[in-house]
C-alpha cells in the first residue's frame, strides 16, 4: 500500500517561513491546506497566497479567529482537513502541522513509513484519568467544568469561574460512549479515522460538548480517534519538547546536529529567525538513512537538563539569577568538606599530615580573626578569594560557599575554633551544622592546649579561657541541635587522647575511602606533660574547665603513652 | 516599604526625567525609522571616542537595530562621530552628570519616550552584553524567548575583565575587541545579598573588591545589573541600571532552588585610558558616591588585578560552568 500525505497547517505568524515549508510539502508532492489565523491582516494574508500562488496542491481553508485553549482551534483543524478529503481524494493521511513546525527529513521518507504501519493512527492520546503532564492543575476538570472564558485574556475571571463551579460542585455529562484522552495536537490521521470523525451523525452533539471543554484542540480529535481509529500509536511524530511551564522548548540554529540525528520527521516549534535550520532541512538532499526510526530520546535528555537546571538549579551556587532562600537550596554548599576543631591543637602539623595522607585540600584556620588561612597561606585563593579578614567577614557563608564552589572535584578541609570569626550568633557554623555537606569532628576543650603551652600571665590566660569555653559550649548547643544536617563527631579532650588512632581512621576514611593503605602513621602529639596541672590551675583561680572531660591531675597522663604506638 | 511609597518614589523618577529632559538638545535624530519591535540600546557617554568604534560593532552584530546616546559635553570627537552613524539618534547636554543622577534622569526620559513597548538595553560604552547562545543566537531569538516566556526583565552580572600586570601598561587600540588585552577575571569572589526593598539582588567582589576594597568591603560597587527590559513608560530605572520600579522587574533570579536564565555584562574598564580618565573624573568629582571609586582607581591605577587564580576569558560557555550565568531553561 502507498501512502499518500496531506498537510493540515495552522498559521499565525511567522508567514514568510510558512510558505516555504508549504512549499517544501508541496514540491514534495503532498498537497497542502493551510489554515491562517483571522486575526493576520489582510495584507500578511495576500502575500502569503501570492508567495504559494504557483502550488496548484496548496489550498486556503475558511478562516477562523483562533484563541490559545477555545474550540476555535479545533474548527479551523475540521475545516481545513475537511477541504483537504474533499480536495485530494488520493489523499491517505493528514499531518497537523503549525507554521513553525519544519520537516527534517524528506517528505517521502515519512510516507514510505506511513505505508509500513497500514491503517495505523499516529496520535498521542492519553487517558485523563492517567495523566501527570497537565499544568495548571485541570485534567480532568477540563472535561467536567465549563469554560465560557479564554484563559490568556480573562485569567482572572477564568480562575474564579474553575473555583466558583467547583464550589458549586458542578460536574459536566460526558456525551454516551466517550473516553475523555487527551495529547499533542500535532497528530497523524488516516483518511478513514478522519472521515468517520468528520462524517459522524453524532458530530454536532460532540461539538456541543467539546465547545465548553478546556483546550479541546488537545482532546477533541485525541478522543473520538479512540471511537474510530481501527489501530492507534499513542505518540507524536512531531517532535517537540515543552518546558516545565508547559511553554514549547524552541528549536535554533546551534540545535542542527541535534534535530539531524534525532531521526524524527518534523520539529516545532522552530525559531522563525533560525536561518542555518531552515536553509539545511529544507533543502532536497539524499537521505542519511531512508529507514531510520525516529529517536527523540537524546533530544529529550538534552532538554531534561535543562529543565533540572531552572527547577533545581546548581547545588551550592548562589549568583545573579540563583539566591535561594533559606532551606531551599537543594544543597546548600556545592562538595562535601571536612572542619576540624581542635586538632590542630592535640598534634604537631595536624595540616601538613593530612595533606601528606589523604588526597585533599587543608587550610588552617579559614576563618581566623587576623586573616583567611589558606593553604599554604597565600594571599588569593581559588576563584579569587582574598585572605583578607573583613572582606571574608562581610559574607562569611559567601566566603564558605564560593571557596567550595570555586574547588568543585578537590575535597576542602579546615580547622576551625572558638576564637575564629563565625559570623553574628554563629551563623556561619549553623549553615555547616545545617548542611549535608559538611563533616565536622570536634574535640572539645583542646583550645586550651595552645594556651597552657604559651604559658603567660595565668589571670589573662584565665579569663581567655572562659571565654572560649563559654563560645565553644553555644558551638556545641548548635552542634547538637534537632536541626543537624552534618555529620557531627565530638569528643572531649580527655576521651580523644585515650585513644587517638581510632577516631583519626574513622574521619580518614569519610575523607579518603579508598587510601586506607596510606594511613601508616598517625601524626605526633603535642606534649602535654603538665596539662592536668595546668588545669587545676585555672580551677584554683575560680574558673571550671569542664570541656576537656576528666583529665586527670596527674602529671603523667595516660594518653601519653599513645605517642609510642 | 509599602507599595504605595514605592509608587510614589517611581513618579518622582519620572518626573525628574520629565524636567530633566529639558537639558537634552537633540543633534541628530533618526527615530522616525524605529520600528514597533526594534530593539534599541540607550548609552550615556563622554569622551570615549576611542571605544565607539568597537562598541558599536559589537552590538550591531547582536543585533541591536538603533542606537540613542546621550552625549554628555564630549570634546574629544565622539559626538561627530556618532552623529555620522546611520542608525543612532544623538541628544546633548553640558548640564551635569552628577545631577542627573549619573545619566539616568536623561535615560529614563528617553526611555519613556522611545523605548515603550520594545525591548531595550541600557549599558555603558565599557559594557558588552552576553548572554547564553549568544554567539549562536541574535538578541532578538533571546528577546522572542524572554517574550514567549513571559519574561520581563533579564539579569546579569558586571564581570571585571583586567590584564595581565600593571593597568596602564595595557592599551587597547581603536577597534579592537577590548578582552583580547583585557582577558581575566575573577571566577566566585562574588557576594550576593537581597535587598529587601527594592527586592533586587545586591551582588558585590570580584577584583575591584580584593584589590581596591579590601578594609572597607561595603564600599565595593554594586555588579549586579539588569540591562535588557521589555519597557514599559511607567517603568523606571532607579539606581544606574542596578535596580528598576516597579520592583517586580527586579525578580530576575530565582528563589526556590532553580536558576532563571541571565547573562553577564563584560566590564571593559581596566585598559590604558583609565588612568586619565580616573585623573579626569577625579576633577570633575562627578562620579557616583562623590567618586569615591574613582578616588580608589586613582590612587591606584598602578595596580595589577592579576593573580595566578585568575581565569581566561575563553567563551559564554565558560562562564556558565563557573556559574557567573545561566542558561536557565532556554537550551
Amino acid at each position: 500500500m502507498n501512502a499518500r500525505l496531506g498537510c493540515i497547517m495552522l498559521v499565525h505568524t511567522a508567514l514568510e517561513r510558512a510558505a516555504q515549508v508549504a512549499r517544501f510539502w508541496a514540491e514534495a508532492g503532498s498537497p497542502v491546506v493551510i489554515h491562517v489565523d483571522a486575526r493576520v491582516g489582510r495584507d500578511g494574508y495576500k502575500r502569503l497566497v501570492d508567495a504559494l500562488k504557483d502550488m496548484p496542491n496548496v489550498r486556503f481553508s475558511r478562516r477562523y479567529r483562533c484563541e490559545w485553549g477555545k474550540w476555535s482551534l479545533v474548527a479551523a483543524m475540521q475545516a481545513a482537513a475537511e477541504d483537504m478529503l474533499r480536495a485530494f481524494p488520493d489523499v491517505t493521511h493528514v499531518y497537523a502541522a503549525s507554521g513553525t513546525c519544519l520537516p527534517l527529513r524528506p517528505i517521502s521518507e515519512l510516507a514510505e513509513w506511513l505505508a509500513r504501519h497500514p491503517g495505523t493512527d499516529f496520535i498521542e492520546s492519553v487517558s485523563v484519568a492517567d495523566v501527570n503532564w497537565t499544568k495548571g492543575g485541570l485534567s480532568e476538570e477540563r472535561f467536567t467544568l465549563y469554560f465560557p472564558v479564554a484563559y490568556k485574556r480573562h485569567r482572572w475571571l477564568f480562575d474564579r469561574l474553575v473555583d466558583l463551579q467547583r464550589r458549586l460542585g458542578v460536574r459536566r455529562e460526558l456525551p454516551a460512549g466517550i473516553e475523555p484522552h487527551i495529547g499533542s495536537q500535532w497528530w497523524c490521521l488516516t483518511r478513514e479515522t478522519m472521515e468517520a470523525i468528520l462524517q459522524d451523525p453524532a458530530r454536532p452533539m460532540f461539538e456541543r460538548y467539546f465547545r465548553r471543554v478546556w483546550i479541546p484542540d488537545e482532546s477533541y480529535f485525541q478522543t473520538l480517534a479512540r471511537l474510530y481509529s481501527r489501530k492507534i500509536e499513542s505518540r507524536s511524530l512531531t517532535l517537540g519538547k515543552f518546558d516545565h511551564q508547559g511553554r514549547p522548548h524552541v528549536f535554533y540554529d546551534d540545535h542542527l546536529q541535534l534535530l539531524r540525528r534525532s531521526g524524527c520527521f518534523v520539529a516545532r516549534k522552530i525559531w522563525p529567525g533560525a536561518d542555518r535550520l531552515y536553509a539545511h532541512f529544507l533543502t532536497p538532499r539524499a537521505s542519511e538513512d531512508p529507514a531510520a526510526e525516529p529517536q527523540p530520546s537524546r533530544i529529550d535528555r538534552h532538554f531534561a537538563r535543562a529543565t533540572l537546571q531552572r527547577v533545581r538549579g546548581r547545588a551550592g551556587l548562589y549568583m545573579a539569577s540563583r539566591f535561594p532562600s533559606k532551606d531551599r537550596e537543594n544543597g546548600k554548599t556545592a562538595e562535601p568538606y571536612s572542619v576540624f576543631q581542635g586538632f590542630a591543637e592535640v598534634f604537631e602539623d595536624f595540616e601538613g599530615w593530612l595533606a601528606a595522607v589523604a588526597n585533599c585540600r587543608v587550610h588552617g584556620h579559614l576563618f581566623a580573626p587576623h586573616k583567611a588561612e589558606f593553604s599554604g597561606r597565600e594571599k588569593v585563593f581559588a576563584g579569587g578569594l582574598s585572605d583578607s579578614a573583613s572582606l571574608r567577614d562581610y559574607n562569611p557563608r559567601a566566603f564558605l560557599t564560593n571557596l567550595l564552589w570555586a574547588t568543585r572535584g578537590e575535597r576542602q578541609c579546615f580547622q576551625l575554633g572558638p576564637a575564629d570569626h563565625i559570623g553574628e550568633k554563629h551563623d556561619l557554623l549553623w549553615f555547616m551544622a545545617t548542611d549535608s555537606n559538611a563533616q565536622i569532628s570536634v574535640i572539645t576543650g583542646a583550645w586550651a592546649v595552645p594556651l597552657f603551652r604559651a604559658g603567660g600571665n595565668m589571670d589573662a590566660i584565665r579569663r581567655e579561657a572562659a571565654k572560649l569555653q563559654r563560645i565553644e559550649t553555644a558551638m556545641l548547643g548548635i552542634l547538637r541541635s534537632p536541626w543537624v544536617r552534618a555529620r557531627v563527631r565530638t569528643w572531649t579532650l580527655a576521651e580523644f587522647l585515650e585513644d587517638p588512632s581510632e577516631p583519626l581512621h574513622t574521619l580518614f576514611d569519610e575523607i579518603a575511602p579508598h587510601q586506607q593503605a596510606r594511613l601508616i602513621r598517625i601524626p605526633e602529639l603535642v606534649d602535654l606533660s603538665g596539662f592536668g596541672a595546668f588545669l587545676q590551675e585555672l580551677r584554683n583561680r575560680g574558673m571550671q574547665p569542664v570541656l576537656m572531660g576528666d583529665f586527670p591531675n596527674n602529671p603523667a597522663a595516660p594518653g601519653l603513652s599513645i605517642k609510642v604506638k | 516599604m509599602s507599595s504605595y511609597r514605592l509608587r510614589w518614589m517611581r513618579k518622582r523618577w519620572k518626573f525628574r526625567a520629565f524636567l530633566k529632559r529639558r537639558e537634552l538638545r537633540p543633534v541628530i535624530l533618526r527615530t522616525g525609522a524605529l520600528r514597533p519591535d526594534s530593539l534599541l540600546l540607550f548609552c550615556t557617554l563622554r569622551n570615549e571616542r576611542a571605544r565607539l568604534p568597537y562598541f558599536l560593532q559589537y552590538y550591531r552584530a547582536l543585533g541591536v537595530e538603533h542606537f540613542l546616546f546621550v552625549d554628555n559635553a564630549s570634546d574629544d570627537g565622539s559626538r561627530d562621530y556618532l552623529a555620522e552613524q546611520p542608525d543612532t539618534s544623538l541628544w546633548s547636554t553640558n548640564a551635569s552628570y552628577r545631577d542627573s543622577r549619573f545619566g539616568m534622569d536623561w535615560i529614563n526620559g528617553l526611555l519613556a519616550r522611545y523605548g515603550h513597548g520594545r525591548w531595550v538595553l541600557v549599558v555603558d560604552v565599557d559594557e558588552f552584553f552576553i548572554y547564553p547562545f549568544h554567539d549562536t543566537r541574535p538578541l532578538r531569538a533571546l528577546t522572542d524567548w524572554l517574550e514567549a516566556s513571559g519574561i520581563r526583565s533579564f539579569g546579569t552580572l558586571l564581570l571585571d575583565m583586567y590584564p595581565k600586570g600593571p593597568v596602564s601598561e595595557h592599551p587597547c587600540i581603536e577597534g579592537q575587541n577590548p578582552f583580547e588585552v583585557a582577558k581575566w577575571f575573577d571566577s566566585a569572589s562574588y557576594t550576593v545579598s537581597r535587598n529587601p526593598k527594592l527586592k533586587n539582588l545586591w551582588l558585590q567582589g570580584g577584583p575591584r573588591a580584593r584589590v581596591f576594597f579590601a578594609d572597607r568591603p561595603q564600599d565595593a560597587p554594586a555588579l549586579n545589573k539588569i540591562p535588557l527590559v521589555k519597557w514599559h513608560r511607567d517603568y523606571a530605572y532607579v539606581s544606574s541600571t542596578h535596580m528598576l520600579l516597579p520592583r517586580g522587574l527586579n525578580l530576575v533570579y530565582d528563589r526556590a532552588g532553580g536558576e532563571k536564565a541571565s547573562g553577564c555584562l563584560l566590564h571593559a574598564k581596566f585598559l590604558a585610558t583609565l588612568g586619565d580618565k580616573a585623573r579626569e573624573e577625579v576633577a570633575r568629582g562627578e562620579h557616583y558616591g562623590a567618586s569615591r571609586e574613582y578616588l580608589a582607581y586613582h590612587a591606584e591605577a598602578e595596580a595589577d588585578l592579576w593573580c595566578k587564580w585568575s581565569e581566561r576569558f575563553i567563551n559564554w560557555r565558560q562562564l556558565e560552568i563557573m556559574g557567573l550565568m545561566s542558561k536557565g531553561n532556554w537550551a
